[in-house]
């Protein structure tokens, strides 16, 4: 079970959380104004990196918040969590072991 | 009746504490601190099972959870456990042991047939010959194939035990106390880590409790152990937990325990729970698992009587157990010389010792050649002969060149094998760890890669015990500095590799006899041989994973803890590779198995799911209510009068709604409080209807939709103050609706200023519906005036019912005059009384969610989830009235405008009326356009539909339906049909709204 590090609550069992898709796509400020190719980029479109994804998370049973985090998709280890509006925190690729 | 093969002394064992204890109806007798293996094997008992394929007889091998042969089922009743291991049962007084996979009984078993007939189930026999006809897979082969291959029966009775489950967080999870083990936690607690050490055995110490010379730090063996368990128990920073499985390691260092708490004593005290299961979040894992012995492959190496080596060694110095009297030692490995010396001390006769290897010069190998043991070098085993417990064995010379000499043959009742030891990479592995081949061991070890977790001990391949203290003390300290940190030095450095590394074989031995008809076991629970092994290769497969499954070498219950090495050597010559190209197959959680009990815990019966049930539902199975699920709630579907069925019961309720008045619980429908300055123009932006001019204390029935333009829910919505909004939901719609607020109001619109509030358990809602529905709310409301003038449909007044604060809807699913009363749920129950003693004299029937159902379709009113799926938008359901024209945006609003939500063809919501009016449709059927003819009745017709919702309509008189079809609204008074197996049905489109389609009824 992964160990998520809740940012207003801290670390916390995987189970008291809900995934909620890929951080970063921001609504449009003006949906009207888009083409339907570009609201159905927003709707639809969504990265499916191996390695470093930012992803939203919701600390469902526990404070409630949503928040966003970098989890590697190739290991399941997270990087970073953090608050919504904070930028994306700089975080060096995974690089294996720590030790043997 | 005492156990012949005891001896008089020596053994951790109670001799003054005597167990009886029965296996298939036969009564033996053991002593305190014996295994169920241990005892038997001191009243020389070897044959205890059958095998899974062949059936052929077994004994026990091992001494411990790696035993593959000696299954048993214990206990009975609703404590039956089968598929035990009787190497790891503890012996209890009375036990009651039964073995498996026999008919008639263990000594004659019909399906030993099997065997004889073996040239016919080669690898893959079942793959190959069941297939046609192909129906009789199921009924005839399947069952066939499974009641005489097997394991033992499933416990018939439900578990009577109680399971329990704990979390624990720790610096340092020691798995595995041996000397390793026990080392580092020593080392680990020393330096400041709270440590958690665990030991599948009864006993912690695992390789130390068979040492009956060694000393360390000059102190006997069993000295040195006490004295450490001691140390460890008197530290308030170590638990310890014996008979305690680590089974799985799970990310971020999460380890499963399985702690076995009351199969040990004879009989359990009530309540005490029998297993408990741990999730160990540990900072540091240090593994310290040990390594497994490997049996050797020769002709018939299967025979009860046939040992692993160092297991027999086991039997004899911690149970005081000759597992033999005449005993010949096979060997490709050092350590079988201990095993032959130490039986040789203990009395037991070597017949001679054969090692497939041309010298053996290890101190142990000396000290057997100094006590004077007879050693074979070059010699190889060709055939074992014995039908119940192995007799004799042929052993021949093997030259240099490869070829078997002349046989000759040994007289034993004992085969002791050793072929090495594998390291228990097992955890390590699951906890994606790195593993490397490591030739001169001929196993793989653990090479980095697993955060946190690190191997001590001979589960890294150091063996010997002085070497594995030394890499459990380097590995505690290591514990403790990473998870501790703050200055702590790792004072020692793990142990390298020797260089004189000892391994050994994985190759079959050599014989003289064709290797087509021999059965050399590899693995023995499933019965794979090495000829299994190398048809798969010939046949085509080349993945060992392939392999793997299709020979099922590996894939028993023991997960081939004995087996995997020697196939993978057997496949990786087959395949002409080097060992290390034909890879490993996948370690997997649980390491032994684990009981269902374990996972389930507390979560049975009641608690296996929790139930939601509403204020009145006490009285309503009281009062004979059939409940339906929705969602985890107990809704009231309806209340049937003595013999009533539902139909009748549903037509009488409906007919006492429709006439004079009905009372309904309403109080799962979701409730969310909106509170705040800006909590208006959240609702505009959240809903698709405009919120700014409805003014308080009315209502408004709301729609949201997702982004994607479908609709995510319906409800209605009173406005209470100009900043705060009651909002309902469906039933099941609650919690994701309040995840879909809370999402854009902490994430898109964190600025407004507004707040969002469960609220579903916290109010009862009594709805009461009718045209007499006023009349009963007047004689329970002073303070608020219900008057049609007053309080007009769709409006919402805060005053009291009973005298207890409430909030009181005028609001319909029915299509009549009706109230929702909302009341704390706490006076849910007696507000619910109140209602029905007001309304005894207007005949005032309660009504479940079936009557409910009937009437709002008559009225064309949609569930969202029955009516509407993911794809339907809101004027699909003829809900375009609701959208705010003039709002700028809202969520959904946008994908409204594309192309495709807007196509005149899209399915769109009608009633249908059967021509028939007794038929009532099938929810779920499709519909067709054109009619059916006997000449194309199975030809493909277009589905242009399908019904929604349908119900007979006892106001009505008929049956009628809600029905999603494409470009519905254009086809009314078109004729349908519905297909279904016993023919067409004929149905007319009609408007949804079925009854009172002006609504006048809404204001009686």
């Amino acid at each position: 079970m992964l160990l998520i590090d809740c940012p207003f609550c801290g670390k916390r069992p995987e189970l008291e959380f809900r995934y909620a898709g890929e951080a970063h796509i921001a609504r449009p400020a003006d949906p009207s104004g888009l083409g339907d190719e570009a609201w159905g980029r927003f709707l639809y479109g969504r990265g499916n990196p191996r390695g470093m994804h930012a992803e939203r998370w919701r600390h469902l049973n526990g404070c409630g918040r949503f928040f966003n985090a970098l989890r590697d998709t190739t290991d399941d280890r997270f990087a970073a969590t953090y608050k919504i509006g904070e930028e994306r925190p700089m975080v060096a690729e995974p690089q294996g072991a720590r030790k043997a | 009746m005492s156990a012949p093969f005891r001896l008089g002394a020596g053994g951790r064992i109670d001799r003054s504490r005597k167990l009886r204890f029965w296996l298939d109806r036969k009564a033996y007798e053991g002593v305190a601190g014996d295994t169920l293996a241990s005892a038997l094997l001191a009243n020389g008992v070897h044959l205890v099972g059958r095998s899974f394929k062949y059936h052929r007889p077994r004994g026990i091998m091992a001494a411990g959870s790696d035993e593959p042969n000696a299954l048993v089922s214990v206990g009975s009743g609703s404590r039956f456990t089968p598929n035990l291991r009787a190497t790891q049962v503890e012996l209890t007084d009375g036990l009651v042991a039964q073995s498996q996979n026999r008919w008639p009984s263990l000594g004659r078993d019909f399906g030993a047939l099997n065997d004889v007939f073996s040239p016919l189930f080669p690898a893959g026999f079942y793959y190959k010959t069941f297939m046609w006809p192909k129906s009789a897979w199921k009924r005839i082969y399947e069952p066939k194939i499974r009641a005489m291959a097997g394991l033992g029966r499933a416990p018939t009775l439900p578990d009577s035990d109680t399971y329990t489950q704990r979390y624990a967080h720790c610096d340092a999870l020691i798995v595995g106390a041996g000397p390793a083990g026990i080392a580092a936690a020593l080392a680990a607690e020393a330096h400041g880590a709270r440590v958690i050490l665990c030991d599948e055995q009864a006993e912690l110490g695992g390789s130390l409790l068979a040492e009956t010379k060694a000393t360390i730090d000059g102190k006997e063996a069993s000295a040195w152990l006490s004295d450490a368990l001691s140390r460890l128990s008197h530290s308030p920073n170590v638990r310890w937990l014996s008979r305690t499985t680590a089974f799985g390691c799970f990310p971020h260092n999460m380890v499963g325990l399985a702690e076995r708490l009351t199969d040990h004593l004879p009989s359990p005290s009530e309540g005490r729970p029998r297993e408990r299961l741990w999730q160990v979040r540990a900072k540091e894992v240090v593994l310290a698992t040990g390594a497994l012995e490997r049996p050797l492959v020769f002709p018939d190496n299967d025979r009860p009587g046939i040992m692993l080596a160092d297991a027999a060694r086991q039997y004899l110095a911690r149970y005081a157990v000759k597992p033999g009297t005449r005993v010949v030692v096979v060997t490709a490995h050092d350590q079988a010389y201990r095993a032959a010396t130490e039986l040789a001390e203990a009395g037991v006769e070597i017949a001679a010792i054969l090692d497939i290897r041309q010298d053996a010069s290890g101190s142990w190998a000396e000290q057997a050649r100094g006590a004077g043991l007879h050693i074979l070098s070059s010699t190889t085993i060709c055939a074992t002969s014995g039908r119940h417990r192995v007799s004799s064995v042929e052993i021949a010379p093997v030259g240099r060149d490869g070829k078997v000499g002349p046989r000759s043959r040994l007289a034993c009742d004992l085969v002791l094998m050793c072929g090495g030891f594998t390291p228990a990479i097992h955890l390590f592995s699951q906890a994606r760890g790195k593993l490397r081949f490591e030739e001169r061991l001929n196993a793989f070890l653990p090479d980095g890669g697993a955060e946190g977790v690190r191997c001590a001990g001979a589960s890294r391949g150091i063996f010997g015990l002085d070497a594995a203290i030394a890499d459990g003390v380097a590995a505690g300290e290591a514990a403790a500095r990473d998870a501790v940190g703050g200055g702590v030095e790792a004072a020692h450095s793990p142990v390298p590799l020797p260089k004189d590394l000892d391994g050994r074989r994985l190759d079959p031995l050599p014989h003289d006899r064709s290797p087509h008809r021999v059965k050399a076991f590899v693995d023995f629970q499933n019965d794979v041989t090495a000829k299994d092994v190398k048809l798969a290769v010939r046949e085509g497969f080349r993945s060992i994973e392939h392999i793997k499954r299709y020979t099922t070498t590996g894939m028993a219950t023991d997960q081939g803890k004995t087996s995997n090495m020697n196939a993978l050597g057997i496949a990786a010559s087959a395949l002409d590779k080097p060992l290390p190209d034909v890879g490993l197959t996948t370690f997997r959680m649980p390491y032994t198995p684990v009981t269902f009990g374990t996972f389930a815990g507390v979560a049975r019966g009641e608690l296996f799911d929790p139930v939601r049930v509403t204020p009145t539902h006490d009285w309503a199975s009281a009062h004979g209510a059939v409940f339906e699920d929705v969602g985890q709630w107990k809704r009231a579907r309806y209340f049937p009068l003595k013999d009533e069925d539902m139909h009748r019961a549903v037509a009488r309720e409906c007919q006492a709604v429709r006439q004079s008045v009905g009372v309904f619980d309403a109080s799962t429908l979701g409730k969310i409080e909106i509170v705040g300055p800006d909590a208006a123009e959240f609702m505009n932006r959240i809903y698709v209807n405009p919120w700014s001019r409805l003014e308080p204390g009315r209502c408004r029935y709301g729609v949201m939709l997702r982004e994607d333009g479908s609709i995510l829910d319906d409800g209605v919505v009173g406005r209470l103050a100009a900043d705060r909004f009651h909002v309902t939901t469906t039933t099941g719609g609650a919690a994701q609706v309040l995840n879909h607020m809370e999402d854009f109001l902490q994430t898109e619109w964190s600025g407004l200023d507004c707040w969002l509030t469960s609220t579903t358990e916290q109010w009862a809602v009594i709805a009461v519906q009718g045209p007499d529905s006023r009349k009963i709310l007047e004689r329970l409301v002073d303070d608020i005036d219900l008057s049609a003038a007053a309080m007009p449909h769709m409006s919402v007044r805060e005053g009291h019912v009973c005298g207890v604060p409430a909030r009181v809807f005028r609001v319909s699913f029915t299509g009549e005059l009706g109230f929702e009363i909302n009341v704390p749920a706490d006076h849910g129950r007696a507000v619910w009384q109140a209602v029905l003693d007001a309304g005894f004299s207007r005949s005032l029937t309660p009504y479940g969610t079936e009557a409910m159902h009937v009437m709002r379709a008559e009225k064309g009113y949609i569930i969202v989830g029955q009516d509407t799926d993911g794809t339907v938008t809101a004027d699909d359901v003829g809900l375009s009235w609701a959208i705010g024209k003039t709002k700028k945006d809202f969520v959904g609003k946008r994908s409204l405008a594309r192309p495709a939500l807007s196509d005149p063809g899209r399915k769109q919501l009608v009633g249908l009326v059967t021509e028939d009016p007794e038929l009532v449709l099938e929810e779920g059927a499709q519909i067709i356009a054109e009619e059916p003819t006997a000449s194309h009745r199975s030809a493909p017709h277009k589905m242009i539909g399908h019904v929604t919702s349908s119900y007979f309509s006892a106001t009505l008189g008929r049956g009628i339906a809600l029905a999603m079809v494409a470009g519905g609204r254009r086809r009314m008074g078109e004729t349908l049909y519905v297909p279904m197996p016993e023919g067409s049905i004929k149905a007319v489109v009609t408007n949804p709204v079925f009854l009172d389609p002006e609504g006048k009824r809404l204001d009686a």
